[in-house]
């Protein structure tokens, strides 16, 4: 490195920042630095899964139940199902946004050569699907609230309990089920700002070379929350 | 990685969300109690292993990510085993009549 010349110099630091070796170790280091994050959500999440694994396995009868009585198990469906389309669309992007990276020819041109082909549009789609799924999480949470299961001052009603179940149980289900997918849905609005960024940027075409890695490792963080979600959606909606 | 790829591997996905409600129909805990929990846990897991190879790139990437990215879930398994191994087989604190039938 010393030993480049100046023009040389402003060549190289095109392609990535000047700590790293190269291209490829900037990818690395990115998405290493982005898995990391992503052990210690596994942990969090983790953790409350653990508790209600345990009261599951103690109050099953009431979980059941509960489970029937208050999740509609198709909205639970049919979100796992516009989550994993949005996971497609976001790998599609990553792809669109590194593929522009290794195009051939395009090595000695500048660096804003234009857009990525494809990219906004798959990144709204995205952002799209990503409204829907709190859209439908949002109308499931009203229905709740319509029908007294939401923790609060008017925490559901003893009297309609089956015998053999204690309405505790019933709110301890509730509160695991609003606390577990509350979180998912905080980390499903925390992925439509990363989302909303990262349009803006590529909308101004600022991603055309090397900043792919953000690309990818904001798309690590929106299958990660998909993850989490294909794990809440049995655990949660389908208890048989 | 070829985009043919990712369709493929969403129609895993969609597939496998179809047999996982399908089996919540099927009353498969009169064969093996806890079989339709397994049953569901398993193709969480399948569903996961899609998204993490494939979706998450782990698959192509290096021996560093993937230690990072089996770390996670290792340290999630020890947590998962070594607190269920103890609350499993022990009698909730709530439920103290079998204990006192055992002292009469």
């Amino acid at each position: 490195m010393t030993s480049a010349s100046a023009p040389a110099t402003e060549h190289e630091h095109a392609d990535h920042a000047h700590q790293f070796d190269d291209a490829i170790q900037q990818h690395e280091a990115a998405t290493l630095g982005m898995w990391t994050f992503l052990a210690t959500e596994v942990l969090f999440f983790g953790a409350l899964l653990t508790a209600y694994t345990i009261y599951r396995h103690y109050y099953f009868d009431a979980f059941r139940y509960a489970s029937h009585e208050y999740l509609r198990w198709y909205l639970g469906a049919i979100n796992t199902g516009v989550l994993l389309c949005s996971s497609l669309t976001v790998a599609l992007a990553v792809h669109a946004a590194q593929h522009h990276d290794h195009a051939p020819g395009q090595s000695a041109a500048p660096p804003r050569i234009g857009q990525p082909k494809h990219l906004v549009p798959l990144l709204l789609v995205t952002m799209l699907l990503g409204l829907v799924f709190l859209c439908i999480k949002g109308t499931e949470y009203y229905i709740d609230y319509r029908e007294n299961v939401v923790p609060g001052p008017s925490f559901f009603h003893p009297e309609h309990v089956p015998p053999g179940i204690d309405a505790s149980h019933i709110r301890l289900f509730m509160t695991f089920y609003f606390i577990l997918t509350g979180i998912h849905a905080t980390h499903m609005i925390v992925g439509l700002g990363l989302f909303s960024w990262l349009t803006w940027n590529a909308h101004r075409g600022t991603f055309a070379r090397t900043r792919s890695n953000a690309v990818e490792i904001c798309g690590l963080y929106w299958h990660f929350v998909d993850l989490v979600w294909i794990f809440l959606f049995p655990l949660l909606y389908l208890i048989r | 990685m070829q985009t043919r790829t990712y369709y493929i591997i969403f129609a895993w996905l969609m597939g496998l969300l179809i047999a996982t409600v399908a089996a919540s129909f099927l009353n498969l805990d009169r064969f093996f109690p806890g079989l339709n929990a397994a049953v569901a846990l398993c193709i969480a897991a399948a569903k996961a292993m899609l998204v993490v190879l494939f979706f998450m790139h782990v698959r192509h990437a290096g021996k560093l990510t993937w230690i990072f990215a089996s770390a996670a879930f290792v340290w999630l398994g020890i947590m998962l085993v070594l607190t269920l191994n103890d609350y499993l087989t022990r009698h909730p604190v709530d439920q103290p009549i079998q204990l006192s039938v055992q002292t009469k």
